[in-house]
């Protein structure tokens, strides 16, 4: 009995350790199979093709400039208004709301996280960008403002979600101190509070900005899908097209194993490398402040 | 200038805290308008109809059952591999990991795997399941799919879950002569559970909505009957929006709002749902 009880327990020992080295595992077959499907790209397609402005895959043109700079395009748009956004409805919950409007409101804001990003993309369609055409007048509202303002919705409650949980891990003696002194607290908030939690802040920042990279189905439907190459902010105005949009896009009538399958794989490893270096960044960041906080507190 | 708005900080404060509601406002408003506006919208195609029979001339007319059936199979069976699989990693890590190297990596894994865009796990499954595995456009790749996908949110939800359940009750059950996973069973996991509840139905929720990852795993265009296995492609909610909404033409727009709608209350009805739980639990929490 009690061998067989020991038997047991070593059992599920060992099976919930390896379910936990899992996460590991995933990470490094998605790595794999990108190099694997996405590498032969370089040796089939010459490296200054591959890094030049023309995007027309159907006569072998497999340019990824237009579409690097698509997704710059958008994912800047989308931070010029998620982020301002972003920290400044995190700082209204944490700092100004009362306890029960915080409660109340912070789910919903969630609730936009939570809205499938195809749904987004189908008010986009029939909403957004009718509007944007005739506001702005523009010859199609289908546009990479469109999408980055879409996108500055989707990154919003990220960045509010973080930035508020760690202004509200700043412990309450520091306003205290601040507002003893003298400050008020639009002073508190500013001088204390947000120094305080910028390391938060900052982490918020980046996965927000992180996840309108990523950001696929939204865009693939609004931004009008024109690889066009973008140059600077006035390009906001005009038709783009994403890496992600591209590869939803096209992966579905592709031949397998054929270049234009390889150059999608190869946009998808450029995708996972900078969705790598985001969170790698971000959490370098929570990290040592981690470590100085230790450090103060101790 | 500073001086002026040294003297003036009663002023700066109230127009500062004007902006930040005003900014607040044009976040939530917006939101509630869009969920608002889709129900209106949505309502008047709804029926018994639309809810229970196949599309009909090109999709134009009928209802979108085969779709309804295919989320909810997909998400059956993204709960299947990435319940047990997260919860366990999560049990792992609060209950078993040591403070090391090991861990740490694993814990950058996790935070690594939650922000792969969604169209990078498409190609993964594609690569992997649909073609290296061989299991086909399916239900099952597609599955396998969201699972990884989901697996980041239940691991970290389901870890604080456990987290959060105190010390002293481990202290009692190991006092008491419980080995270590009888502890965990019988006290950490059940005193967890509402937590671990809704992070499971938030992570579902997440893959319910999702459609990148499935574009070249598992969806179909349009199929005119039911999958019967696991290894048939299958119609989705989010898939057969953006098909509706963007392939084919002349789509009468009530259908399209009343796809959204399901969609929408797929997805709110989740979420309202680990809402309750969370609260309940809450409630009625003994520590």
């Amino acid at each position: 009995m009690q061998k067989d009880l020991n038997w047991r327990e070593f059992l599920i020992t060992r099976l919930i350790k390896f379910s936990g080295y899992s996460a590991i595992i995933f990470v490094s077959m998605i790595f794999f199979f990108l190099l694997k499907e996405g590498l032969p790209a370089l040796s089939e397609v010459p490296l200054g093709d591959l890094f030049s402005t023309r995007w027309y895959p159907i006569e072998s043109y497999y340019g990824i400039l237009p579409l690097i700079s698509g997704s710059i395009l958008v994912t800047v748009g989308a931070g010029i208004i998620a982020v301002p956004f972003g920290i400044g409805v995190a700082i209204y919950l944490a700092e100004i709301a009362p306890r029960w409007l915080r409660n109340m409101l912070k789910p919903l804001v969630e609730l936009l996280g939570g809205l499938p990003s195809v749904v987004l993309g189908f008010l986009g369609i029939l909403i957004l960008s009718p509007t944007l055409r005739v506001t702005l007048d523009l010859p199609t509202g289908l546009t990479a403002l469109s999408g980055a303002l879409l996108l500055g919705g989707i990154a919003i409650p990220t960045v509010v979600s973080i930035s508020e949980d760690a202004l509200d891990a700043v412990p309450k003696s520091y306003r205290d101190a601040a507002l003893a002194l003298g400050a008020t607290r639009w002073q508190t908030i500013w001088r204390v509070t947000l120094p305080a939690a910028r390391s938060g802040v900052l982490t918020a920042v980046m996965l927000g900005v992180g996840r309108s990279i990523g950001e696929t189905m939204t865009v693939m439907m609004v931004t009008g899908n024109a690889p066009i190459l973008a140059k600077g902010l006035g390009d906001l105005f005009s038709p783009v097209r994403t890496m992600t949009a591209t590869i939803a896009a096209e992966m579905g009538e592709v031949a397998n194993a054929s270049t234009h399958y390889h150059v999608l794989f190869f946009i998808g490893l450029v995708l996972f490398l900078i969705s790598l270096a985001v969170n790698m960044t971000a959490s370098a960041i929570v990290f040592r402040q981690k470590k100085r906080a230790e450090r103060v507190l101790s | 200038m500073n001086k002026f708005f040294t003297k003036n900080r009663d002023l700066t404060q109230k127009l500062g805290f004007s902006l930040l509601t005003l900014m607040t406002l044009m976040t939530i408003l917006p939101i509630i308008a869009t969920v608002i506006y889709i129900i209106v919208q949505g309502a008047p195609a709804i029926s018994w109809t639309f809810i229970s029979d196949f599309p009909r001339e090109g999709m134009r007319e009928g209802g979108i059952i085969p779709a309804i059936i295919g989320t909810f199979y997909l998400t059956l069976g993204t709960a299947i591999f990435s319940v047990p699989l997260g919860i366990a990693a999560a049990i792992y890590l609060s209950e078993y990991a040591p403070e090391n190297k090991a861990t740490r990596l694993i814990r950058l894994a996790i935070i690594n795997l939650a922000g792969i865009p969604s169209v990078v796990y498409g190609l993964f499954g594609l690569g992997l399941f649909v073609l290296f595995l061989n299991f086909g456009t399916s239900i099952l790749a597609a599955s396998l799919t969201l699972s990884i996908m989901t697996l980041p949110v239940i691991i970290s939800t389901t870890e604080e879950a456990l987290r959060a359940v105190p010390q002293s009750f481990r202290t009692v059950s190991i006092s008491l002569g419980g080995t270590r996973w009888q502890t965990i069973r019988k006290t950490v996991l059940p005193q967890a559970l509402p937590g671990i509840i809704t992070g499971v139905i938030l992570g579902l929720e997440r893959a319910a909505g999702e459609t990148a990852p499935i574009l070249f795993t598992g969806a179909a265009f349009f199929l005119p009957r039911l999958p019967h296995s696991p290894f048939d492609a299958t119609m989705a909610l989010p898939y057969h929006l953006f098909v509706i909404s963007t392939q084919v033409p002349e789509m009468p727009i009530k259908i399209q709002y009343g796809t959204a709608l399901v969609l929408l209350v797929f997805v709110i009805g989740m979420n309202a749902l680990a809402t309750f739980v969370r609260g309940r639990a809450r409630a009625k929490r003994q520590w």
